[in-house]
C-alpha cells in the first residue's frame, strides 16, 4: 500500500511537467492550428530563466585581504556576494529562494518571448501545410537549444530548491496512515504548483469574458471574427500564455532535474504522446493523460515490474501511446472533428 | 522493361552517375575529394533519396528515419561480428531487419497521418533510441556503441581465412571497403546510383503516381475506391529500407554503430538535407545531403584561431567582435547555422535549392524573349 502511493506520488510531480507542458502545446493547437516543436524549447528557457536569476543573485565580488593568509601561504581572497553585501539578511532569504521568485522574473520574459515569436514567425505560417509549421518550429527549437548550449555550455547546471523545501515530508503521517511514506517537499510543492497553474489556465478560458471569446475562436474562429473581435491579437495572448505555462513548468522542475540545454525536446517529445493520448485538442484530455503517463511511467520503474519486464520504465509511455490509437483513434478525450483524418 | 523512362530521364540519370563516379576528380577543387568525405556524400545522399520517396511523394513527414538508420548499422555490425567481413551478407541482413522494423512501425503509424504520423515516428524513434540505450546494450552496447573486437566468431571467414593480426577490415570479396580507400568510395557510389535508379523508376512508375495522388487528395483517392493504405505502407517500407541501407554502408565504411545514430536530431538532419535540396524532386536530395555534409565538414573544423587568421587585415577593434560573433556559427556552434539555415529554408524556399535553380532560370528565359510570360517558375503552394 504504502509503495503504491509512494509510486503515484512520484509519477504525480513529473505528470504535472507533463501536464504544462502538453497544455500549452493543446492551447496552441486548438487556437492557432499550429503544431509547435518549439514548445519544449520554451520549458528549457524557463529553466534557465531560473539558472540565470540564480547567476544574477550569486555574483560575487572578490577582494584580496592581505592580513589573512590561506593554507597556501598566498593573500585569501574573500569572496562577498554582492546581493547579500546591499540587502544583508533578505538578500540571503532572496538567494535561497532564488527558484521560485524567479518566477516573477520568467513570467515577462516567457510572455514576451512567446509574443515575439508568434508575431515573428508562427503568424506567417497559419495558412502553411502542418508540414511546414513542424518543420519551421523544429527550426526554432534548434536554434534556441544551441543558443543556451553557447551561453551556459552542455553540461547540467543544478539549482538547490530552497532549504526549507529540501528534506522529505512524511506524506504518511500526512495522510493520516501512520507508516512513514517518505516524499521530497519539493516534488510535493511542484505538484500543487501544476495544479494551481492548471486551474487558473482553465479559469481563465471558463469564467472571464476574455476565455470565453478565446473558447469561441478554438471553435470557429471565422464567425468570430466575423462579429468584430480582433482574434488574432487574442490568439497571440493565448500563445505568450502557453509560453509563460511551459515557461513555469521549467523554472519549477529545475531543483528536480538540473536543466540542461536538450531537456527541452526530451520533455517535447513525451508531451506530444502526452497530448495525441488525451486527445488533440482537448484540454482536459491533455491533463489528465499527463498525471495518467507520469504515474505509469513511475510504476513502470518499480524494480518489481522491471524484473519481470526489463526496460518497461523506458518505453511504458510509447506503448501506451500505441494501444490507445490503435483502440480509440480520437484519443482519450479528443474532440470530434479535430485531425479527424 | 524501361518504357516509363523518358529520354530526358535517362540523360539525368547518366549524368548523375558521371558526376558521381567522377566525384574524386571533378571535387578536387573545392577540396572535397578524400574518400571519408566523397562516402559521406554518398551515403546520406542515399538516406535522404529514401526519405524523399516516403516524404516528397506522399507528403507524410517522418520524423523517425534515423532509427531504420541505427538498426542498419546494428545489424551490419552484429553481420561482421558474427559471420564474415564482406559487405554482401552484410547489407542483405540490414535491409532485411530495417525492412521488417518499418513494416511494423509503419503499420502502427500510418494509421493516422498528418501531425499524428509525424509524432508517432518521432516517438518510435525515441524509444528505439532509449532502448538502444539501456535494456538493448548486450544487443548495442550501450553507450560505447558497437564495435568489432579480436575476440569476435566471424564463422565463415573462420573456415576459409587464417586470421590475421589487428581487426579485419570490411571486403567485398577481397576489395577493402572500410580504412579510408577509393574501394570504399566506390562501393558506396555504386550503392547510390543504384539507389538513385530505383527511386527515378519510382517517381515515373504508375505506384509512384499513386503516391502523388495520396499527396495531393488522400481523400479523393479513397472515394475512387483505392485503398491507400497499402500503397503508403510500401512507400514506408522502402523507405526504411534506404535509411537501413544508408546506415549499412556507414557501419561497412567505419564499422561501428552507436545509439547516437536513432536520435532525433539525426531524423531531423535527413529531413534537413532533403527540404535544402528540395521536397519532391529526384536529384535535390542528394544534393541538400552534400551541401550539408559539406558545409558541416567546413564549419565544425574552424575555430576563433582559425577566424582570426581569416580576418587578420582587419583592425583589432573590428575584428574582435566580429570573429566572437562568427564563432556562435562555427566549431561547436555549426548545428546553429543549420538550424537557421533550415528556418530560412522553410520560411523564403519551401522548395528548397532546386526551386531556386528553376526560379534563377525562368529569369534567364524571361530575359531572352520578354512577351512569354514565365509560368512555370512561380512557387506553386504544396498543398
Amino acid at each position: 500500500m504504502d509503495a503504491i502511493i509512494l509510486q503515484i506520488l512520484n509519477g504525480l510531480d513529473k505528470g504535472g511537467a507533463y501536464a504544462l507542458i502538453a497544455l500549452g502545446l493543446t492551447l496552441v493547437f486548438g487556437t492557432l492550428g499550429v503544431v509547435n516543436f518549439a514548445h519544449g524549447a520554451l520549458f528549457m528557457l524557463g529553466a534557465f530563466c531560473a539558472v540565470t536569476f540564480n547567476k544574477l543573485l550569486t555574483l560575487e565580488k572578490v577582494t584580496v585581504d592581505p592580513t589573512q593568509l590561506t593554507p597556501w601561504g598566498t593573500p585569501a581572497e574573500i569572496k562577498t556576494s554582492l546581493v547579500e553585501a546591499w540587502l544583508g539578511e533578505f538578500g540571503k532569504v532572496l538567494v535561497n529562494y532564488s527558484v521560485p521568485v524567479s518566477i516573477i522574473v520568467a513570467i515577462p520574459v516567457m510572455l514576451i518571448i512567446g509574443i515575439v515569436m508568434e508575431r515573428g514567425l508562427i503568424r506567417h505560417f497559419y495558412k502553411r501545410p502542418h508540414a511546414d509549421q513542424i518543420l519551421v518550429t523544429f527550426g526554432l527549437a534548434i536554434v534556441l537549444q544551441e543558443i543556451i548550449k553557447h551561453f551556459y555550455g552542455a553540461n547540467p547546471i543544478p539549482q538547490a530548491a530552497p532549504t526549507a523545501f529540501s528534506g522529505t515530508a512524511q506524506v504518511g503521517m500526512l495522510l493520516g496512515l501512520g507508516d512513514a511514506i517518505p516524499y521530497p517537499w519539493w516534488r510535493l510543492i511542484y505538484l500543487f504548483f501544476s495544479l494551481a497553474i492548471i486551474g487558473i489556465v482553465f479559469a481563465f478560458l471558463q469564467f472571464t469574458t476574455y476565455g470565453m471569446v478565446v473558447r469561441a475562436g478554438m471553435r470557429d474562429r471565422e464567425t468570430v471574427g466575423l462579429l468584430g473581435i480582433d482574434i488574432e491579437r487574442r490568439f497571440t495572448v493565448v500563445f505568450g500564455i502557453a509560453s509563460v505555462v511551459a515557461g513555469l513548468a521549467g523554472v519549477m522542475y529545475t531543483p528536480v532535474l538540473p536543466p540542461d540545454y536538450h531537456m527541452g525536446m526530451d520533455f517535447l517529445v513525451l508531451s506530444f504522446v502526452v497530448v495525441v493520448v488525451g486527445g488533440m485538442g482537448s484540454l482536459g484530455g491533455a491533463v489528465a493523460a499527463g498525471f495518467l503517463l507520469g504515474i505509469l511511467q513511475s510504476f513502470a520503474s518499480m524494480n518489481e515490474i522491471k524484473s519481470i519486464i526489463p526496460g518497461i520504465d523506458q518505453i511504458i509511455i510509447y506503448l501506451v501511446a500505441v494501444v490507445i490509437l490503435l483502440t480509440m483513434p480520437r484519443g482519450l478525450m479528443g474532440r470530434k472533428g479535430v485531425m479527424e483524418d | 522493361m524501361f518504357g516509363n523512362l523518358s529520354r530526358q530521364d535517362w540523360v539525368m540519370f547518366l549524368g548523375f552517375s558521371a558526376v558521381v563516379l567522377l566525384a574524386p576528380i571533378l571535387f578536387q577543387p573545392i577540396g572535397a575529394a578524400y574518400p571519408a568525405i566523397l562516402e559521406k556524400f554518398c551515403i546520406f545522399g542515399l538516406f535522404a533519396i529514401g526519405f524523399n520517396i516516403l516524404f516528397g511523394l506522399t507528403g507524410y513527414l517522418s520524423f523517425g528515419h534515423a532509427a531504420f538508420l541505427g538498426v542498419g548499422s546494428y545489424a551490419t555490425v552484429w553481420s561482421f561480428k558474427l559471420f564474415t567481413m564482406n559487405v554482401i551478407p552484410a547489407i542483405a541482413m540490414s535491409i532485411i531487419f530495417a525492412g521488417i522494423f518499418a513494416l511494423v512501425i509503419g503499420f502502427i503509424s500510418l494509421r493516422r497521418s498528418g501531425i499524428y504520423f509525424s509524432i508517432l515516428t518521432l516517438a518510435f524513434a525515441q524509444m528505439s533510441y532509449n532502448m538502444a540505450y539501456s535494456v538493448l546494450t548486450p544487443l548495442t552496447n550501450g553507450e560505447t556503441g558497437l564495435q568489432l573486437t579480436l575476440k569476435d566468431p566471424r564463422i565463415v571467414d573462420a573456415m576459409f581465412i587464417t586470421p590475421g593480426t589487428g581487426l579485419p577490415r570490411s571486403t567485398l570479396f577481397g576489395l577493402e571497403i572500410s580504412g579510408g580507400g577509393l574501394g570504399g568510395f566506390y562501393f558506396t557510389a555504386a550503392a547510390l546510383i543504384i539507389g538513385f535508379y530505383i527511386s527515378l523508376r519510382i517517381f515515373r512508375s504508375p505506384f509512384g503516381l499513386m503516391l502523388k495522388a495520396i499527396k495531393s487528395n488522400q481523400n479523393r483517392m479513397r472515394y475512387t475506391g483505392f485503398n491507400t493504405r497499402p500503397y503508403l505502407m510500401a512507400a514506408f517500407v522502402i523507405s526504411g529500407i534506404y535509411a537501413g541501407l544508408a546506415g549499412s554502408l556507414m557501419a561497412a565504411v567505419d564499422p561501428l554503430a552507436g545509439p547516437e545514430r536513432m536520435q532525433w536530431t539525426a531524423s531531423g538532419e535527413v529531413v534537413l538535407m532533403t527540404i535544402l535540396g528540395g521536397v519532391g524532386t529526384l536529384i535535390g536530395p542528394v544534393i541538400g545531403a552534400a551541401i550539408i555534409k559539406y558545409f558541416e565538414n567546413i564549419f565544425s573544423g574552424f575555430n576563433e584561431t582559425a577566424l582570426n587568421s581569416v580576418f587578420s587585415f582587419l583592425p583589432h577593434t573590428l575584428r574582435d567582435p566580429l570573429v566572437k560573433l562568427l564563432s556562435l556559427f562555427v566549431g561547436e556552434g555549426w548545428s546553429l547555422t543549420l538550424g537557421l539555415v533550415f528556418m530560412a529554408i522553410v520560411i523564403f524556399l519551401p522548395g528548397g535549392i532546386m526551386e531556386g535553380v528553376r526560379l534563377i532560370a525562368s529569369l534567364f528565359k524571361k530575359g531572352g524573349n520578354g512577351n512569354k510570360p514565365a509560368v512555370s517558375g512561380h512557387a506553386q503552394p504544396a498543398e
